[in-house]
């Protein structure tokens, strides 16, 4: 018998075994809420799969009576929109800043400090700040995304740019690269996958700040919703809400994914 | 025509002593090979002619003229690792210092310049035989295969001196007979001088016209640092032509060498 460490599953064991835990879950879950609803039928914690479907069918197949629209698209569009907007300025800023950050001495000494000391400031304790300068509207809600992922993009960027090997900036001056060349032909390609990277490990921060933000001042959006139906203890919205929020950065983080597969094919492990 | 010219210099960094008074007249087309014990400072001094590192004191000059105190297309370099661009294919990593050179906004070439560099490209890419992975990235070649493309890389922009850092040091006994051969048809098709820092005694006696032993002179054994390492031996060679054994010359002309006043 060989060790278990040695010992791997076949194709359908792995299958199985990982939707075991789920499985898991969702036979706890229906036994709760069975156990819960036998003994008050009123019980809203825990509701039956029927008025979760229930739930789901009026919130994302029928049109709203008082705004008209179809409350989870006209929400789900919203919150994407925000963390659209958000997730490419900070790319944006994080890549330009990051590199220039990593490759130029002069600009590491002025700025490495100050976007260290930035990225330390709790994003939602300045989220009252941005709410009195910036207002209730969108800009609000995206600039404390972009406040609370940019810096760790910039910090991330110019760490893996300072990481390239000497002997490749060196092989790049010697080929007749100038600053401009070096940047653009040599770094600038080589931080497509890393960039990809940092934005996959701040989709987290994002959603938690974008929530945050519609929690408190919005009239629609995902997270808005959910803090909404909180004062009728409407969990059997909750419950689908968060589950579809879930489903969505999951999508996203495997489109960032397959992205960075399709575009940066030499970046990906040799097998 | 002396081509690099090493005067009186020294390298120092705090309270050490990597290189003492070094004096060199380097001709056009020569093949200098560089041996000496690890930490003699022939790395630093391949590191000094690159332009990565500034001398404490003496004077480099190329063609007659100060050595500029960064890289650049003049000098052209192979290291053991890491030359090549990951993100760029066989044929783009050779077609970028024309790219680079002849495009100082874009870094890239269009229309008949760049036909004019793909020909030289796949020219040269045939000599180092490489042409059938010319659309695979670095990291599918081989060890030899990719210090080959980056020997190509590195005199596709004819600078004047190529500079090797241990370039086979990584590369199988086998392969590194293949890239012998193959340094020496580049170094004679573009007539250029050749440094090289290597470890291997036969290498070095192999390819040179010219061999230098970098060692320290002096030691104070309470103080290894206290003095630095100079060229102890400058060894005219007659080059990969002369058939007798490696090790039979190295003595012929050690012992020659240290008749010598």
């Amino acid at each position: 018998m060989p060790r278990l460490v040695n010992r791997h599953p076949n194709r359908l064991q792995a299958i199985t075994l990982s939707l075991l835990p789920f499985a898991l879950v969702l036979a706890a879950y229906l036994a709760a809420s069975h156990a819960r609803l036998a003994a008050n039928p009123g019980d809203k914690l825990l509701p039956a799969p029927a008025a979760l479907i229930d739930s789901i069918h009026r919130f994302a197949l029928e049109e709203d009576e008082r705004s008209g629209s179809i409350l989870l698209w006209s929400d789900t569009g919203a919150s994407l929109r925000r963390l659209a907007i958000a997730l490419g300025l900070s790319a944006l800023l994080g890549a330009s800043l990051g590199i220039v950050v990593g490759i130029i001495p002069y600009v590491r000494a002025a700025l490495a400090p100050f976007v260290a000391a930035i990225s330390l400031i709790p994003p939602l304790a300045i989220l009252p700040i941005l709410f009195i300068v910036a207002g209730l509207g969108e800009l609000a809600k995206v600039l404390i995304i972009i406040i609370g992922i940019a810096p760790v993009i910039v910090r991330d960027l110019a760490l893996r740019s300072a990481e390239l090997p000497r002997e490749q900036l060196i092989k790049a001056q010697t080929l007749g690269a100038s600053t401009w060349l070096l940047v653009n032909r040599v770094v600038i390609p080589q931080m497509g996958p890393r960039l990809i990277d940092a934005l996959r490990l701040s989709l987290g921060p994002a959603w938690l700040f974008l929530i945050a933000a519609e929690a408190i001042a919005s009239t629609e959006g995902l997270g808005y919703r959910i803090f909404l139906v909180r004062r009728y203890l409407a969990m059997d919205v909750i419950l689908p809400y968060v589950a579809w929020i879930t489903l969505l950065a999951f999508a996203l983080d495997w489109l960032l994914k397959t992205c960075r597969a399709k575009w940066f094919p030499w970046a990906e492990p040799t097998r | 025509m002396t081509r690099l010219s090493v005067k009186g210099l020294w390298k120092e960094y705090e309270d050490q002593v990597v290189l003492e008074n070094v004096n060199l007249e380097i001709g056009e087309h020569e093949f200098v090979t560089v041996i000496g014990a690890s930490g003699c400072g022939k790395t630093t001094f391949l590191r000094l002619l690159l332009g990565v590192e500034s001398p404490t004191r003496g004077r480099l000059l190329l063609d007659g003229r100060a050595l500029p105190s960064e890289p650049g297309p003049d000098r052209g370099i192979v290291f053991q690792r890491y030359s090549l661009f990951p993100h760029l294919s066989v044929l783009d990593n050779l077609l970028l210092a024309p790219e680079l050179q002849g495009s100082r906004v874009l870094g890239r070439l269009f229309g008949k310049r760049r036909r004019a560099a793909l020909d030289k490209a796949e020219r040269l890419l045939d000599a180092v035989g490489l042409s059938s992975s010319r659309d695979k990235y670095p990291a599918q070649l081989s060890g030899g295969m990719q210090q080959r493309l980056s020997l190509a890389q590195s005199v596709i922009g004819e600078p004047q001196v190529l500079l090797l850092d241990e370039p086979f040091g990584a590369l199988d006994p086998g392969v590194t007979a293949d890239m012998h051969r193959l340094i020496l048809k580049l170094w004679n098709m573009n007539r250029m001088t050749i440094v090289m820092v290597t470890h291997d005694l036969r290498e070095s006696f192999y390819l040179g016209t010219r061999l230098l032993v970098f060692d320290k002179p002096r030691i104070d054994p309470q103080a290894p640092d206290r003095y630095g390492a100079t060229v102890t031996y400058d060894i005219p060679l007659k080059g990969h032509r002369q058939a007798s054994s490696p090790m039979a010359r190295l003595q012929a002309v050690t012992t020659s060498a240290r008749a010598m006043p």
